[in-house]
């Protein structure tokens, strides 16, 4: 495929991967929020080929995994009631609330359905005005611009069976918190290509300066991640700490704006809770009081419904980048990809199922 | 979170509320809404995500990636010694203490069979 | 190596079993795999011989080796391109006997049919049937018809059971890989799955894709006349993809598998509807390619056998069994460095990371 196989290129990773090791004098770890560029790192076993002390850690970038469990549970309330029709993205069907997940509702007969894009879902309520059609609106800000246009046309068309559960996060928010977390081990961050192509990097400029740390603007095939942590790297080892853009070829300063207007027009920015870490200040989106109509949490009366989350969770600490899925007991025996316990096993890019399905086993066994 | 792929622009439908474009991958064509790069022409490239072109891809800055990562020396991998340092070298590849082998299978879910 | 109980592991949500029957049980991966080990096999006990879960049944009678199968199949929609369930049910069955070197002897064939379901297409399945029958030389002998009310079946399932009868120097079994063996595939991957995506609605996407579905038996007889007891191992690799194929030998062989991802035939329209989707190509259903596992100084003249026949002409190694971690395929990824290849979970789901 056309600017894909280029950037997959085993020669070229090979000089990347050369000219890391050149340059690495010391140890560092470098972040990247982005469940893309997990699924590449541990995919293409990269981060084993990085020189030794040279370590990538796997931050919160999987919007499915930090979707609060309170959320799974709303939607799960809704999914079962008559007359409606769920539809969601893929991944979202397996990931476990307090009792059970989509896909087991859908096992009992609720009407729960995946759906490419999610005009496909307005598309389902015009053709069947007698159901109530809810769309799960979870992602960063890659899927905002386009979650909320499923908004703008249900408005536009006059379909009013349509409404949307909104489990929206945004990035810088989540690096500043995992900056100010006091173990942070972070040193330099990848940043997510696909959110800067929406927001552009601007944003990333103040947290660059404030923690002093490099942030690199990446995209997601081999070759871009490889010249990404060689750009943070090379930034590392000579004191910099600045915002740099290795995905030139689709993301600018600024961003797209015309996108950014339609987000800014459906949504506001609030407080969301990201699941194994806890809240965090404006760092999620809800549907401004124009749309508030089409907000499936009032339309249904499940907004009142709270789970509790373990207050120790390391799914947690793993979605900080402080603790690795092999450090947990459960991860491997009686957590896994089949039977998952929590959030990050249950996404094919969770750091969890990540690091199981590439076989990481783990470190400490007991022998019997 | 960002399963964003690069397509073709092969015709643009300017006809409704926002342009809708069938955009091809590799052979594969599929619509894609182009409400956020309402710009982009036929022959464009284009970055889309769930259905919407989320980017226009700048051609000219690709070449300049690549260009740059081909011109990258190869004196680098003398410099590293004299082993051929091609993907045959990293033969099984030690993955340090997380890897314990086929002890590891015990718990069932991989294993031999029962 | 003592169990860590999962209750005290401070994990936020407490798993919760589930007593129905998922739709990912039967995507031919873990779950599957797990419903046949933990249900299916237990409960019919001593009713069955015991030995690993083959593609076909070997059943020596009278001096001969028959081959014995059955394959229900539940394709949605009826007909996409390049076939239809009809095809796909007497392709598949001759398919799973020549997996055990059977010649294909004869069919029986038995419908459940939906209420409603068009009676145009009922015959043009049939006609169907008995076009890629006649194509194979193998008559259908018997079968049956039900109809249930609407809303009880998805239209049309199709069940076929296939009688064969094993070729002499024919002795392919799953449990048959050694270390040193080389691993072969006689086509293109991730094809029919891809074919299938295309023309299921909701999806949208439009591809210059037909399914590869196909007879293998003139193949596969071409290969055991080259190389006779030297395949260890044949298999068809569907549901559950390459992937799960190999991990059920790997398992079954007690051996390990190393793929070169290099080498793994994908078209690009499969490559690029996996991307789409955020599909693994090793995990999407073939139904016109097999996986067949010989001796190493016999691989050059199976292949070669392959590359004969117009459905094995790209046929190509990709990956060699090893004697190190038993049960376990790896791969050599692009860029050099290793990945496990593990077996599809449960519903293939796309994925919008």
């Amino acid at each position: 495929m056309r600017y894909l196989d280029e950037y997959r290129d085993p020669v070229l990773a090979r000089r990347l991967l050369d000219e890391i090791t050149a340059v690495t004098t010391r140890p560092w770890n470098v972040m990247e929020v982005c469940g893309g560029q997990t699924h590449t790192i541990v995919r293409q076993g990269i981060d084993e080929l990085l020189p030794p002390g040279l370590r990538m850690i796997h931050g919160p970038g999987c919007p499915v995994c930090v979707t609060p469990l309170a959320l799974i549970d709303r939607a799960l309330a809704i999914a079962a009631l008559p007359g409606v029709t769920f539809t969601s993205y893929g991944d979202m069907l397996r990931v476990p609330g307090t009792a059970g997940d989509l896909l087991s509702l859908k096992a009992r007969g609720a009407d729960v359905r995946v759906v490419y894009s999610p005009l496909d879902a307005v598309g389902i309520a015009a053709d069947n005005p007698d159901r109530e059609v809810v769309f799960f609106g979870v992602g960063f800000e890659t899927t905002a611009p386009a979650n909320g246009m499923a908004v703008l046309r249900a408005h536009a068309l006059g379909v009013p069976n349509f409404s949307m559960l909104v489990s929206h996060v945004l990035v810088p928010p989540a690096m500043t918190a995992v900056l100010d977390a006091p173990h942070c081990q972070v040193q330099a961050f990848l940043a997510a290509g696909h959110v800067c192509a929406v927001m552009g990097y601007g944003e990333y400029e103040p947290i660059a300066a404030r923690y002093r740390v490099p942030i690199v603007v990446t995209g997601f095939e081999p070759l871009d991640i490889l010249e990404g942590i060689l750009l943070a790297v090379r930034q590392l080892e000579s004191g910099r700490a600045e915002v740099e853009n290795q995905y030139a070829r689709a993301v600018t300063r600024e961003g797209n704006t015309c996108a950014q207007d339609a987000m800014r027009r459906v949504f506001r920015v609030g407080d969301r809770t990201w699941r194994g870490i806890g809240a965090i200040a404006d760092s999620g989106l809800r549907l401004a009081p124009e749309f508030a109509a089409y907000d499936a949490e009032h339309r249904f009366g499940v907004a009142h419904l709270v789970a509790q989350e373990h207050p120790a969770c390391i799914a947690g600490a793993i979605l900080q980048g402080v603790r690795e899925p092999t450090d947990c007991p459960a991860y491997g025996v009686g957590c896994t990809p089949r039977r998952p316990l929590g959030a990050p096993m249950v996404s094919s890019e969770g750091t969890c199922a990540a690091y199981f399905t590439a076989g990481r086993r783990r470190r400490a066994e007991v022998p019997a | 979170m960002c399963l964003g792929i690069p397509g073709r622009v092969l015709s643009i439908d300017g006809a409704g509320e926002f342009p809708m474009a069938v955009v091809d991958f590799g052979g594969l064509r599929r619509e894609a809404c182009l409400a956020y790069v309402p710009d982009a022409a036929v022959g464009d490239f284009v970055i889309v995500h769930v259905g919407f072109a989320i980017s226009r891809l700048d051609e000219d800055e690709a070449r300049r990636t690549l260009e740059v990562l081909r011109a990258m020396p190869e004196a680098v991998a003398a410099e590293l010694g004299p082993a051929d340092l091609g993907p045959a070298d990293l033969g099984p590849v030690d993955l340090g203490p997380a890897d314990l082998g086929a002890a590891e299978l015990g718990a069932g879910e991989l294993g031999a069979a029962p | 190596m003592s169990v860590v109980d999962p209750a005290s592991a401070a994990c936020p949500v407490p798993h919760v079993e589930s007593d129905r029957v998922l739709l990912g049980h039967g995507s031919g991966g873990q779950l599957s795999a797990a419903l046949l080990r933990d249900v299916v096999v237990p409960a019919l006990a001593d009713a069955a011989p015991a030995g690993p879960l083959q593609d076909a049944a070997v059943l020596p009678f009278g001096g001969t080796d028959l081959v014995m199968t059955t394959d229900s199949y539940v394709v949605s929609p009826v007909f996409f391109p390049g076939g239809d369930i009809g095809a796909l049910a007497v392709n598949g069955t001759v398919n799973d006997l020549a997996m055990r070197g059977g010649e294909p002897v004869a069919l029986s064939l038995a419908f459940v049919i939906e209420e409603g379901f068009p009676v145009d297409d009922l015959r043009r399945v049939t006609s169907s049937v008995a076009a890629a029958a006649r194509r194979v030389g193998v008559p259908i002998v018997t079968g049956d018809t039900k109809v249930v009310g609407r809303g009880a079946a998805d239209g049309l399932f199709v069940t076929t059971t296939g009688i064969g009868r094993r070729l002499p120097t024919a002795r392919p079994g799953v449990e048959r890989a050694r270390p040193s063996d080389a691993v072969l595939l006689s086509g293109p991957i991730g094809v029919h799955g891809t074919a299938v995506l295309s023309a299921r609605e909701g999806l949208g996407f439009d591809a210059e894709i037909a399914s590869d579905t196909r007879p293998l038996h003139a193949l596969v007889r071409a290969v055991i006349e080259a190389t006779g007891e030297d395949i260890h191992v044949l298999r068809d690799p569907t549901r559950g993809g390459l992937a799960s194929s190999l991990n059920e030998i790997a398992q079954a062989s007690s051996v390990g598998i190393v793929l070169e991802e290099d080498a793994l035939p994908v078209p690009p329209v499969v490559a690029a509807a996996c991307e789409l989707l955020g599909l693994d190509p090793l995990h999407v259903t073939n139904e016109g390619c097999l996986v067949a596992v010989a001796a190493p100084d016999t691989a050059d003249a199976a292949l070669a056998a392959m590359r004969a026949r117009p459905e094995g002409s790209t046929a190509v190694r990709v990956g060699t069994v090893v004697a190190g971690d038993p049960g376990r395929v790896t791969m050599r990824t692009r860029v050099g460095g290793r990945r496990i290849v593990d077996m599809l979970v449960g519903e293939q789901l796309p994925r919008i990371c």
